[in-house]
């Protein structure tokens, strides 16, 4: 069976084509569409299985990362977006696209309503910052993304990258619903524990991606399209690595878990 | 009314960027606020009832979880004053823009025309008085130029109610359609004024020939039949001005020139272009056989495997950069960018290089009239380049900063972008475009203001009194992402017969020189898009407004082309059409206002008789130190800036977006090691790839303006060479950058400046020949100099060679740090005593010397067998040996690997001096693993190399030099000493 994924593009996402890539190089079937031709026909939704945010700069981060973009998907999209989710279907949304399912609410989605429950601002550094972390899962996560992967490796590139519930209690309904999915943290894989730059942007407890109660949609700041071969890994010459990159094994798990259905 | 929404950080939530402008303040201007806060404003010049604006306040402007926001009242409290920072009327405000196509989306229905939103920013300082917030803004927050700003204290801004102080910023300033006519027939010294007042830059001679183009009865009769006056007309006039400006016509590269050496051997060189740059690509291309298109496009283009073509070039943006650091920068990058996007029939950007020369950031004399402090020239270049590159989805792979006092007069902003395109695109040869007459003339992307009027003629001058503020302009990275998506779809649909971008000189540029191939065009500039009412004809045709490119649509396209274009929400007018006529002809509301005959515009202007001798300086003694403790000089030297880590700035970039890296710019233990060449493979399932490298050296400019040719040369080849690169792959790029060379009286030492570039592009060509590198692209940027009053400031005379090679496999690059203890450390190529120029002596303060020259046969041997040692997998890491010399690329290979170094260079037949920090050329750190060292030995011999000691286990540097000298360190101090300078 083919899973058909539709990766979205336009208005400054930037990362479509590596984040296709990435689906095809696992059995999935991309096709980059642009949010407009989308919002002209809603119904290509119905036609894929997997729907894919890929990183950028949409409208430039410009008021705040993802917001603008968010809003559009959200005023023009909310009820394919809502039946699309509720089919069962899987969602990823990576580093500017995790942003944008953030902000129009279909991350966490602690409530089952699309709005806004947490958010990812400004870095503690003030700055964009690229640079490789080390991500660890949670363990009692159901986010069906991560599946069999404990540690992994990869990029962030960001400058509002800081995860923040509005309270502690917050964190912990979400930490109980399982939606804490990954955690920054350091070579042994220990937890950052806040300290820079094993945690790079100042993100409460450490988190680096949300998912939602059902584990089927996914954000994440960190880049996996950008580590699918040996030689995105920064330091492939010092050490011995499998010929392909980690950050693979999250589309194969999606593609995999789409093909089970 | 408009309205006013004030966003702020929730009390409780960390405000990281109130904190971050706290430090740079403390840092860059000493001044210790006790506390800052950020607030966005947006003024809202749109009617909306009171429930439309709740509605954008809290679904578009507000993040519920972290901030508040007010309407119409003011936020903040709790300070001492409030310092509001907005733009002034005109200047492009990408957040405005944005925010207002937020505003609609969020409303469900459209604003009018003139409704939109306006940015801008409220700090609110505490424990600083008045007149030093003013020094906060003036310095740090705002630039005059560009933006206003208001300080008030708590009090009076409570009083204000919400209305804000700035208001809206509209603009005010208008010109009528009204075509002036110039009268020429006049004395020369008035033509000489009317170019400088007009901003023209143009010649007396070239006024003349101008003059002399409109008494022709020729031109009057013809004249006399189209309606049009004796005189010339003013779009006329600028048209010739911009055409023939040394920015776009390179006069100075084009001019005869009577050149006489030292030996006095004369020489006839008719032009600097044809004899130096087009001759190397000439002969290499005899040797190669990947040249594809070069010198005649955007950018040149040569082959990348048996389906792709690969582009590059490379820009300067000195002058804006020098006015405004962020707005001149970012237009600088996305500038290079629509290059590649223009070249061939569009590529798409794979990559940005970005190399800038400041002077020290610890210059502490007083900053002249105009000018800027280097350390905020430096922030402001580095964050435009930034905004530009990562808004863009283009990763910055490479680059440099460079440092020298006398780029206080012109900073040098080099922005480098490489593309790709397919070797066919919609059943067409990619790299052959042409307009045909009948084709439309369809400008896209931005709007025309009258941003960028005379960026063209302004920097073909010196910065003075009188540049023109307008001639600075902001870029809109996502405006040009949504074309640049634009392009590549309609490119594949073979929507356009040709392609060029609108750079200096607007329109009248790329209109100018789409119209050479079908000889003529008709343009109608009531038709143009503007962002505001009130400008002139002329200043439509000559606007350099941001984000345009002009494409030639054969008629039956355009309506599938503009149906494209409105789904992709990009702007797209068809202006007129290009035609046979032999004529440029220019409409507005259906009156032709300006017809220039084509063959004059783009052959008319005067060719330039330029004379010179070259006379070098007095050779100057060697630097001689009496230093016992070569560790101190080692550590002194690696904290030079031109040595030091940039990793602070480097990591601000995305240079891993598009997901291509190979080699990254830092790398080793703890991806901090300072790389030599980028490596990247840009398509998908393959193993090619592309390393990038640039080499430049203004240092010896002084000594000898032929050695930092050859230098810079030798340093971007050597790099290819560390990760890989071979001889007969390597294609280069030129970027001149010269003070003014004209003997006159305001450049009473022309005639050697002259000289030094005569002599910098003979190295150019010898270098380039005997490396087998064909130049594909470049530019030279003539007027790097500064002039107000009695202060003339000149920059050292400078090119930036950026190089790339095509790899078969990028999987066996090398990168530079030491891998294993227990390798063998060599060191590949001669040492000579060559101080002068060098870090070392800077360190000393030492200003004459030897500068390097450089071996071209040795050298060549010595890379062509290294590559083959590096192909072979005899190599564990290779670094290149360049500023600092030996000591430092010995530490930086053993502190990138987090290991220590053994080595014993005493037999070195040298001074310590020389031993450790000449910076001689062709010279290599390597490292082998011991079971690899006969086989290494074998295939390097024949080239000088040293087998001089050993990596090791324990963290400790340990050097012998000739005369007993020791180097003993940590690395990790060495590292701390090279990381420390730029870490702000």
């Amino acid at each position: 069976m083919s899973i058909d994924v539709l990766v979205l593009a336009g208005f400054g996402i930037n990362c479509e084509a590596e984040t296709a890539h990435a689906f095809s190089r696992v059995g999935g079937t991309p096709r980059i569409v642009h949010l407009n031709d989308l919002i002209a026909e809603p119904t290509i939704l119905e036609s894929v299985q997997i729907l894919a945010v890929p990183g950028g700069f949409s409208f430039g981060d410009d008021v705040s990362s993802g917001r603008i973009l968010a809003n559009r998907l959200r005023y023009r999209l909310a009820e394919p977006l809502d039946r699309f989710v509720q089919a069962g279907n899987l969602a990823i949304g990576i580093c500017n696209g995790f942003q944008v399912l953030v902000k129009m609410g279909l991350l966490p989605q602690l409530s089952g309503e699309m709005r806004q429950e947490v958010t990812l601002t400004h870095n503690d550094s003030g700055r964009f910052e690229d640079r490789w972390v080390h991500l660890v899962r949670d363990s009692k996560t159901p986010c069906v993304w991560l599946d069999g992967i404990d540690i992994l490796e990869l990029p962030i590139r960001h400058g509002e990258g800081k995860f923040l519930a509005p309270d502690g209690e917050h964190l912990t309904q979400l930490q109980e619903a399982g939606c804490l999915a990954l955690r920054y943290a350091d070579k042994n894989g220990a937890p950052a524990a806040g300290h820079y730059p094993e945690n790079p942007n100042g993100s409460m407890d450490d988190i680096a991606g949300l998912c939602n109660p059902t584990g089927r949609i996914f954000g994440l700041m960190p880049h996996p399209e950008a580590f699918v071969d040996r030689t995105h890994h920064p330091q492939w010459t010092r050490q011995s690595l499998p010929e392909e990159g980690a950050g693979l094994a999250i589309f194969r798990n999606a593609v995999k878990h789409a093909g089970q259905r | 009314m408009p309205h006013r929404i004030e966003v702020g950080i929730k009390p409780g939530f960390r405000d990281a960027r109130g904190e971050s402008i706290r430090d740079q303040i403390a840092e860059d201007l000493a001044i210790k606020v006790e506390e800052i806060h950020v607030f966005d404003v947006y003024t809202i010049d749109a009617q909306l009832s009171r429930a439309e604006l709740e509605r954008i306040r809290t679904e578009l402007f507000t993040d519920a979880v972290i901030e508040h926001s007010t309407i119409d009242a003011p936020l903040p409290n709790d300070f001492d004053f409030a310092i509001e920072v907005g733009f002034l009327p005109g200047v492009t405000d990408n957040i405005g823009k944005s925010a207002t196509e937020g505003i609609q989306d969020t409303l469900g229905r459209p604003l009018t025309d003139r409704e939109r939103a306006y940015k801008s920013t409220l700090y609110t300082v505490r424990g600083v008085s008045h007149e030093t917030s003013d020094q906060i803004a003036r310095n740090l927050l705002a630039n005059g130029l560009i933006e206003r700003w208001s300080i008030l204290s708590e009090t009076k801004f409570a009083a204000t109610k919400g209305e804000g102080v700035l208001g809206v910023p509209t603009v005010q300033d208008v010109s009528d359609a009204t075509v002036a006519e110039i009268d020429l027939e006049v004395a020369d010294d008035t033509l000489i004024a009317l170019s400088r007042d007009n901003t023209l830059a143009l010649e007396l001679d070239e006024m003349k020939a101008i003059q002399g183009y409109y008494r022709d009865t020729k031109t009057r009769v013809k004249r006399e039949a189209l309606g049009l006056p004796t005189c010339a007309t003013d779009i006329e006039l600028e048209i010739l001005a911009q055409t023939w400006s040394e920015h776009c016509k390179h006069k100075i590269f084009a001019a005869n020139i009577a050149y006489q050496d030292e030996h006095g051997n004369a020489r006839a060189i008719s032009g600097l272009f044809k004899t130096f740059v087009k001759a190397t690509t000439d002969i290499v291309n005899e040797r190669v056989n990947w040249l594809v298109s070069v010198f005649h496009d955007n950018a040149g283009l040569i082959r990348f495997d048996d389906d792709w073509l690969f582009a590059l070039k490379a820009e300067t943006h000195n002058s804006p950069s020098a006015l405004d650091p962020y707005g001149g920068a970012l237009t600088g990058i996305v500038g290079c960018n629509r290059d590649i996007m223009g070249a061939g029939l569009g590529c798409k950007c794979i990559f940005n290089t970005d190399v800038f020369c400041f002077a020290p950031p610890d210059y502490a004399a007083e900053i002249p009239e105009r000018l800027m402090h280097p350390r905020r020239v430096l922030r402001g270049v580095h964050r435009g380049v930034k905004d530009g590159g990562n808004q863009s989805g283009i990763p910055d792979v490479n680059g440099a900063f460079v440092f020298h006092e006398r780029f206080l007069g012109k900073p040098l902003v080099f922005c480098g972008t490489g593309g790709l395109i397919p070797k066919t695109v919609a059943g067409r040869p990619s790299h052959e475009k042409g307009a045909r007459p009948g084709d439309r003339i369809v400008m896209c992307g931005g709007r025309i203001g009258k941003d960028g009027i005379h960026g063209a003629t302004f920097s073909s001058e010196e910065l003075h009194e009188g540049s023109p503020a307008t001639a600075v302009q902001i870029g809109d990275p996502i405006t040009q992402k949504k074309m640049a998506d634009f392009l590549l779809e309609a490119r594949d649909l073979g929507l356009f017969t040709s392609i060029t971008d609108n750079g200096a000189g607007g329109l009248s540029s790329s209109i100018g020189e789409m119209a050479e191939t079908p000889s003529g065009a008709e343009i109608h500039l009531d038709r143009a898009p503007l962002k505001y009412a009130g400008l002139a004809p002329w200043e439509i045709f000559l606007s350099e407004a941001q984000e345009r490119m002009s494409l030639a649509v054969a008629p039956h396209q355009v309506g599938a082309l503009m149906a494209l274009a409105n789904r992709r929400e990009v702007e797209a007018t068809d202006l007129g059409e290009f035609t046979d006529s032999g004529r440029l002809d220019c409409y507005y509301d259906g009156a032709l206002i300006g017809s220039l005959d084509m063959e004059f515009l783009h052959d008319g202007v005067p060719t330039m008789e330029l004379k010179t001798v070259w006379n070098p300086p007095e050779p100057t003694p060697d630097i001689e130190v009496i230093e016992d403790d070569w560790t101190t000089a080692l550590q002194r030297v690696l904290g030079t800036y031109n040595v030091c880590s940039k990793e602070n700035f480097v990591r601000m970039y995305d240079h891993e977006v598009l997901a291509q890296s190979v080699l990254k710019q830092f790398q080793g233990e703890e991806n901090d090691g300072p790389g030599d060449a980028a490596v990247i493979r840009p398509v998908p399932g393959s193993n090619r790839g592309v390393a990038v490298a640039c080499g430049i050296a203004p240092k010896y400019s002084d000594l000898d303006a032929y050695a930092m040719m050859a230098c810079a040369i030798d340093e971007a080849v050597r790099n290819l060479t560390c990760v890989g690169g071979a001889i007969g792959t390597i294609a280069g790029l030129d970027n001149f950058c010269w003070p003014d060379p004209i003997q006159s009286d305001k450049t009473p030492d022309g005639e050697y400046k002259l000289a030094q570039l005569v002599r910098c592009c003979e190295a150019l060509h010898e270098t380039c020949v005997a490396y087998d590198i064909p130049l594909i692209s470049g530019k030279d940027s003539m007027k790097n100099d500064y002039k107000i009053g009695d202060r003339k400031i000149s920059i050292p005379p400078t090119v930036l060679f950026t190089a790339v090679a095509i790899l078969d496999d990028v999987r066996l690059s090398v990168s530079m740090d030491a891998k294993r203890p227990g390798d063998a450390v060599y060191v590949l190529g001669e040492t000579l005593c060559e101080l002068g120029g060098s870090e070392f002596a800077l360190v000393y303060d030492h200003k004459g010397g030897t500068a390097p020259t450089v071996d071209t046969t040795a050298n060549r041997a010595l890379y062509q067998r290294l590559n083959n040692a590096i192909t072979n997998k005899l190599v564990a890491s290779c670094h290149d040996c360049s500023d600092g010399g030996l000591a430092v690329a010995l530490a930086e290979t053993a502190f990138a690997g987090g290991l220590g170094m053994n080595v014993d260079v005493s037999s070195f037949n040298l001074t310590p001096a020389a031993t450790l920090f000449s910076e001689s050329q062709g010279r290599f750190v390597v490292t082998v693993s011991p079971d690899r060292q006969s086989a290494f030995e074998e295939a390097i011999g024949g080239s000088p190399y040293f087998h001089v000691g050993t990596v090791t286990e324990s963290p400790r540097f340990e050097v012998s030099a000739p005369e007993g000298a020791v180097i003993n360190a940590d690395i990790f101090d060495l590292k701390l000493a090279w990381q420390a300078p730029l870490q702000w």
